[in-house]
């Protein structure tokens, strides 16, 4: 029962990363694109507005993600966070300037102001896109920690696996950014975002390959597949929704190309943290030191209460958040951002 | 660097600069979801106006807030692992149950609402705006009952070397986080009515869009007036529960250094922690702390030399902070009573209305001198009782927290002057009347 619940909550977690990659990930990406795609200020105004209403929402997944941590596992929250802390500053201070160059951009008449909130929105969300692959990659093949601790640091976490991941990361969300804007800009800014995930997609697919094959060599992911390869129905579905992709933007159904790249971060999430169960911050020194969802989870009671509050409240957050995004997934046009509230 | 120090240092700052922006969030929503209902029922569209000029300005100082909360969720695992580790099992499901049913809301809805004019009904979008002050005030509920906890650990266990989760029941409903809740929200609601005023108050000095901020002015009055009695109310019922609870704190903040029957209270002193007695005490009123603390005018009150000294707070910080907020609570009573007799002669109250205008950050200082007392007036324990600050830290370099916190006081500093600047130029430049929608 116990070991269930723990269970439980593990996927739990990785549902709730899985779930914040996918929707915050897409205004990373187009934070990214900013300086690429607008050619001027209408066009990155477009650009914003068109997650304006969403990324801090979206954004939420990330808190409860955290949350979700630190009370389903204490110790991982504690350990992990403090194991991680450059990179974990850095991403938290890039998500602040992310967020207020949002809210600040639009609020005084000029070219020099607005430049430098287009350059601080540009490096604030490429840097949270790489770091948070830089950070997973590393746990995928285990963290340097032992008995006296955590002995790696910024420079360590930079290996060729953990900059791989970051990349990976990077071009999930651009790719998923672009198909984005597809769908909500007109005009030359839509055909630039449609040739952007033409071109990204290949990028794409070629990262994907080397990161698969990457994984077999640096990490135990494979372990749990092999010892039941029904599993290996997950990644099949990633290659299939990556494909889809593609072909869904050729036929230039971008809504649907947008769903396709949603599920290929989904389940490739999926397909890691499978690959992980039941480990949460491995140990790369022994697997005794690893920090699993069993010997590393809070008491039965609070995973019970939790797992009360979580299913009556997510398929509520989730309702409203389905709502927000089906009345913000229209075109947008000159008369919007004309409206005052526009950022 | 000691890292203790440096780790209580960037938590110190990271708070205090967040807790800046989230009563204005909290008091400011109810005020835009107020003039939002009454231009749906009325169809007078200066109260659109007034929705859309008090947004802006919220909507600011909201980005400011909803951002640097993000770090204050990890920053008890980066900096305080022992702690969070210790008791996650009960603090961090309150944290997550935040998230979960209160934040999502607050966050998802605002954007609806911002951007949502022209694709919602009228009531609706009103109906947004009112559910996402609700949510802000639900999240203070749940952050509130954490912080409760680390004040009076209740409904708990020690097993497998930590604080293990007893009773749910006992931790939702303990009285010391309830009680701060009421404190908390309700000071929030009277900063929000005093930044209305005064920005209120700087137009009609200026005789500009008088009908547009006379009506600000007076929503605001009548918002200030009850909350900043009801402040009154709960900070003594608090007050009371913290005597019966955290003694050492109401030994600290009264500068009650010897045990005695019909303790006083002085009006001034200052408390010096070496030689454990007060220097100066100026208006010491017999009985009146014993009558204020336990309702009884004889009843013993235990002072400072009963506590071990490593066991006693910062004496001079609590006790000056206490004073303070109190001073500056009792100041913003009489401000409201005396507006509520020149709510009809606004115009020609000039020297009112001045005042006003400058007591705009008077909320804001008696609001983080509440925590400063709160926090500070806890020490040395972070959860009392339990646990001490100094075991609570993580085992990093000190090194790390030295850059971070660097990095926390240039980022947040620059970002609470653009922001500050940007609500102010905003302010001073006034409303858009709104001719059709």
């Amino acid at each position: 029962m116990e070991s269930a619940l723990q269970s439980i909550w593990f996927f739990l977690w990785g549902l709730l990363w899985a779930v914040f990659f996918m929707t915050d990930g897409f205004d990373l990406g187009i934070g990214t694109l900013l300086p690429f795609l607008g050619k001027n200020d209408t066009e990155k105004r477009l650009m914003i507005n068109s997650i304006g209403p969403l990324w801090d929402g979206n954004e939420v997944w990330l808190i409860t993600a955290g949350g979700v941590t630190f009370a389903a596992f204490p110790t991982v929250y504690a350990f992990m966070f403090s194991s991680l802390y450059t990179p974990l500053m850095l991403i938290l201070f890039a998500l602040i300037i992310r967020g207020v160059s949002f809210e600040f951009r639009g609020k005084i008449e000029s070219e020099a102001w607005k430049k430098l909130w287009d350059t601080c929105i540009f490096i604030s969300s490429a840097a949270p896109a790489i770091l948070f692959g830089v950070a997973f990659a590393n746990i995928f093949q285990g963290l340097p920690f032992d008995q006296n601790g955590y002995h790696g640091n910024l420079i360590y976490l930079l290996n060729p696996y953990g900059l791989l991941g970051g990349v990976l990361f990077l071009m999930l969300f651009l790719v998923h950014g672009a198909l984005w804007l597809t769908i909500r800009t007109p005009g030359a800014l839509q055909a630039r975002a449609d040739a952007a995930a033409n071109n990204l997609w290949f990028v794409l697919t070629g990262v994907a390959v080397l990161f698969l094959g990457a994984t077999y060599v640096y990490t135990p992911i494979y372990a749990n597949y092999l010892s039941r390869p029904v599993l290996f129905v997950v990644p099949l579905i990633t290659v299939i929704a990556l494909f889809g992709i593609k072909f869904l933007v050729m036929k230039k159904q971008y809504l649907k190309a947008w769903f396709s790249s949603a599920a290929t971060i989904v389940s490739a999430t999926f397909f890691c943290i499978i690959g992980l169960y039941p480990n949460l911050f491995p140990s790369n020194v022994d697997a005794i030191y690893s920090l699993t969802a069993h010997n590393a989870s809070a008491s039965p009671l609070t995973l019970k209460i939790m797992l009360v509050v979580v299913l009556m409240f997510i398929p509520i957050v989730i309702a409203y958040q389905v709502w927000a995004y089906v009345m913000f997934s229209d075109q947008l046009s000159a008369e919007d951002l004309a409206a005052e509230e526009a950022y | 660097m000691d890292v203790v120090l440096l780790s209580r240092l960037q938590f110190a700052a990271a708070t205090m600069f967040h807790f800046l922006f989230v009563p204005l969030t909290l008091g400011l929503s109810v005020l835009v979801a107020y003039m939002e209902t009454q231009y749906v029922r009325t169809g007078d569209e200066t109260y659109l106006s007034m929705t859309k000029f008090w947004a802006k300005l919220f909507l600011i100082n909201f980005a400011v807030g909803v951002v640097t909360g993000i770090t204050l969720e990890f920053q008890f695992g980066t900096n305080w692992s022992r702690y969070s580790a210790y008791v996650g099992d009960i603090f961090g499901s309150l944290l997550a149950i935040e998230a979960t049913t209160s934040f999502f809301l607050e966050s998802t809805l605002l954007g609806v609402w911002i951007f949502g004019w022209k694709k919602l009904s009228k009531k609706a979008h009103a109906a947004v705006m009112w559910l996402v002050a609700m949510a802000g005030t639900l999240s203070s509920i749940w952050i509130l009952l954490a912080n409760g906890w680390m004040q009076h650990p209740v409904g708990y266990t020690l097993r497998n070397g930590r604080a293990e989760l007893e009773s749910f029941a006992a931790v939702v409903t303990n009285k010391f986080g309830i009680l701060e809740f009421f404190h908390t929200v309700s000071s929030a609601y009277v900063l929000s009515a005093f930044f209305v005023m005064g920005i209120s108050a700087y137009h009609l000095l200026k005789k500009q869009h008088i009908e547009f901020f006379t009506r600000s002015f007076k929503i605001a009055l009548v918002f200030g007036l009850a909350s900043s009695l009801f402040v009154a109310i709960s900070g003594d019922t608090h007050g009371v529960h913290v005597s019966e609870v955290q003694p050492a704190k109401l030994a600290a903040m009264e500068a009650h250094w010897e045990t005695t029957q019909r303790a006083p209270i002085h009006i001034f002193a200052i408390p010096d922690a070496d030689s454990e007695k007060n220097i100066i005490e100026i208006g010491s009123i017999p009985g009146l702390l014993s009558l204020m603390s336990f309702h009884d005018i004889n009843a013993e009150v235990k002072g400072l030399k009963d506590f071990p000294k490593s066991e006693r707070p910062p004496v001079m910080l609590t006790f000056i902070s206490f004073r303070i907020m109190v001073g500056l609570g009792t100041l913003f009573i009489l401000l409201t009573i005396y507006g509520w007799f020149k709510r009809n002669r606004l115009l020609e109250s000039t020297n009112y209305l001045k005042v006003m205008l400058f007591a705009i950050p008077l909320p804001y200082l008696a609001i983080e001198l509440g925590w400063v007392l709160a926090e500070v007036g806890r020490q040395p324990w972070i959860v009392y009782g339990l646990m001490k600050t100094s075991d609570a830290v993580s085992p990093i370099a000190g090194s790390q927290v030295l850059f971070s916190l660097i990095g926390f006081v240039v980022v947040y500093g620059l970002l609470g002057a653009i922001g500050f600047y940007l609500i102010t130029i905003n302010a001073k430049k006034g409303p858009v009347l709104e001719k059709h929608l």
